[in-house]
């Protein structure tokens, strides 16, 4: 029999008993959204983790020092291999890096420990400077007040612990002025005095103590500059541009004068390299480290995290398909029950020209047939129970001031996927069934009231 | 031996069942030749073994020896999916109940056979006019099984047999559910039919004078054998 022929079969056949059949498909359906819902909230969750970790910059950045920086307390020196020379991390190093493909941007990192004074008492705090990328990060969402007006504003966010520290009131230190109290670096002309054994000249500098004012436009309540590639946890933020006019004294200068680096030219303890995908941070890391730079990512982290979601969406599948075969069982069950109330019908349709396999695939399509609606519905019922997740999920979040999330997430390889192992299990169903029909003796059948 | 002339060809054909332990000896050892345009009427009493045998002759059933021959093909030669070609091409079945499936029109009853010889779409609908046609029931084509009067359903079953232009028709005591005119109707209209297209019936049936009033040939069956197969003597109408 033609394809289509059988399914205009199957369609009638189904028709026929709309009410079981329909009961049937939905048993299907509320099989495939349970599924749908589940792996839903797995790659919901999953896009969540990743679009945050990707908008903090963790994961599409990498963080490139001198090869012979000191990587810490406790931890042993780099190797420095002795044919290279190690490059200094300066502006010229920067361009050049900022050239390399797929870069977006390449910022050094400023961060320096100074003390603040705010109604003349003094604080002692970690400042950083922030690129202006990062207003989208996501790590300034739901922060009192607003990002700075503009990337060479003197303006401040605070970090939360710290404007406690300032005021018993944070909220109400926004649009207030503090004075931030830091060592500006100046070069000092090359002297021969100062030579150094080797009879070059080498110029130091001096420090001198400097105040800029600054207005508090937003506090935030995350920790935006956690330091990966820094030290200590930054609480006062500042742009980036304005904090590196300042020529502030960092932790790098001392290293600096003692070697043979001009005072004059600035040198960055450490740069961010923002790529435009996580994908291409290797290439990107191995083509710095082939410059003469040290350069490391959390990619290997990035892994770790796939893999636990492709575990997590896994467990989730497996509970999601337990409602599935529950509804099998009922393909399976409805299938047997038409084959008794249909064995004359399938006895005439033998004695009428049916082969043994024209009989089989009717059964077949008529198993397919409520899998596809079955799998279409699921698909359906599972977004929309997702969407209902998502909005429970957003009134809890409102009411606890916090900021809504899309907590599921029905992509198109879902929806297609779920529809195609709706079908498949389906047939799977009607495997049995539809040999027996098969098989079934067409005099006995003929003879069956 | 089967000539050109000859539609079926049974020979030493057997079969067997067992049931319960106990062999049952359904159809023992019959020989008989059906001519082409032979309308011939299968003869016995219940259990006799007619409708087993006419199952054999449909290729539902296998027999457990011997050997058919229908319209130059050996049956036992037959795949199972030849078998089922043979069964929508070469044999049109008509049963005591009818056997058309209540959930369909008239129209799609009689449609069935030409979907599983997978006849075009668009041939369909005159093929179906046509069978309905000479049954003389084209006014019903909308209609369900459930709403025609057993002459006509089996009218419809007629049509049905018919709609493939098979070469032999098998009919399973045609009349066993109709009262006695309208059996005598149904008759008459096989007659008609066989005449006009020169098909071969092959008919089961009790109804003895019926028989012998439509039918070319007896052929009489009594615990599974052939007893007797004769000529019906007829007067020529004048």
């Amino acid at each position: 029999m033609k394809a289509r022929d059988l399914t205009d079969l199957a369609f009638r056949n189904l028709r026929e008993a709309i009410l079981r059949n329909a009961l049937t498909t939905l048993g299907v359906a509320v099989g495939v959204a349970s599924l749908v819902a589940m792996l839903s909230l797995g790659v919901g969750l999953q896009e969540l983790a990743s679009k945050r970790l990707s908008q903090s910059g963790l994961f599409d950045t990498i963080f490139v020092t001198p090869k012979n920086n000191f990587r810490g307390m406790g931890r042993p020196q780099r190797e420095v291999q002795p044919d290279k020379p190690p490059r200094t991390l300066d502006e010229d190093a920067r361009k050049e890096i900022e050239k390399l493909p797929n870069v977006i941007e390449v910022y050094p990192q400023v961060r320096f420990f100074t003390e603040v004074r705010f109604n003349n008492k003094p604080f002692a705090t970690v400042v950083a400077g922030m690129p202006e990328s990062s207003r989208n990060s996501g790590s300034f969402d739901g922060m009192q007040g607003d990002f700075f007006s503009s990337p060479t504003a003197n303006e401040t966010i605070l970090q939360i612990e710290f404007a406690k520290d300032l005021s018993e009131k944070p909220a109400s230190l926004i649009g207030q002025e503090l004075v931030l109290r830091y060592a500006e670096r100046q070069a000092l002309p090359a002297n021969d005095d100062s030579s150094t054994p080797s009879g070059e000249p080498s110029g130091g500098f001096s420090v001198v103590p400097k105040e800029l004012r600054l207005k508090i436009v937003g506090i935030v309540e995350t920790e935006p500059a956690a330091g990966y590639g820094g030290y200590g946890n930054a609480r006062l933020l500042m742009p980036l541009a304005t904090a590196s006019t300042l020529r502030a004294a960092q932790v790098n200068d001392l290293r600096d004068i003692v070697r043979d680096n001009n005072a004059n030219k600035t040198t960055y303890p450490s740069l961010s390299v923002r790529a435009k995908s996580p994908s291409q941070v290797e290439t990107l890391e191995a083509s710095i480290k082939a410059m003469g730079f040290a350069a490391f990512s959390l990619l290997d982290a990035s892994k770790s995290l796939r893999t636990f979601f492709s575990v997590f969406d896994l467990l989730l599948g497996i509970f999601g398909s337990l409602a599935l075969v529950v509804a099998t069982l009922g393909i399976v069950n409805t299938l047997v029950m038409a084959i008794l109330e249909r064995r004359r019908e399938i006895g005439v349709l033998k004695a009428l020209g049916a082969a043994d396999s024209d009989v089989q695939q009717l059964f077949f399509v008529e198993a397919g047939v409520m899998g596809l609606f079955g799998g279409f519905f699921g698909v359906l019922f599972g977004w929309l129970l997702g969407r209902a997740i998502t909005f429970g999920t957003n009134v809890y979040l409102k009411r606890q001031n916090l900021n809504p999330i899309e907590l599921s997430s029905v992509p198109w390889w879902l929806v297609i996927a779920a529809i195609v192992f709706a079908i498949l299990v389906s047939l799977a169903a009607g495997l049995y069934p539809a040999s027996r029909a098969a098989k079934l003796n067409p005099v006995d059948a003929l003879r069956y009231e | 031996m089967p000539n050109a002339e000859t539609a079926i060809q049974l020979d030493r054909v057997s079969r067997q069942y067992t049931m319960g332990g106990a062999t049952i000896q359904a159809v023992n050892d019959v020989s008989l030749s059906v001519a082409r345009n032979e309308f011939l009427a299968l003869l016995g009493s219940s259990g006799s073994g007619k409708s087993t045998l006419l199952n054999l002759i449909a290729g539902l059933d296998r027999p457990t020896s011997g050997s058919i021959m229908a319209q130059g093909q050996y049956l036992a030669e037959l795949t199972s999916i030849e078998l089922a070609r043979y069964r929508c091409n070469t044999i049109g079945m008509i049963f005591q109940s009818f056997n058309l499936l209540p959930r369909m029109t008239l129209e799609e009853n009689i449609e069935l056979p030409l979907r599983l010889a997978e006849v075009e779409r668009e041939e369909r609908p005159r093929r179906v006019r046509e069978a309905l046609e000479r049954v003389r029931l084209t006014h019903r084509l909308g209609h369900r099984p459930t709403e025609l009067s057993g002459g006509e359903q089996q009218r419809v079953a007629i049509a049905r047999a018919l709609v493939n232009r098979p070469k032999i028709l098998l009919a399973d005591e045609p009349t066993g559910n109709l009262d006695s005119a309208t059996g005598e109707a149904i008759l008459s209209l096989l007659r008609d039919v066989q005449r006009q297209l020169g098909m071969t019936i092959v008919m089961v049936t009790h109804e003895r004078p019926l028989a012998e009033r439509y039918a070319g040939r007896l052929a009489i069956m009594g615990d599974g054998k052939l007893l007797s197969a004769s000529e019906i003597a007829k007067e020529t109408p004048q």
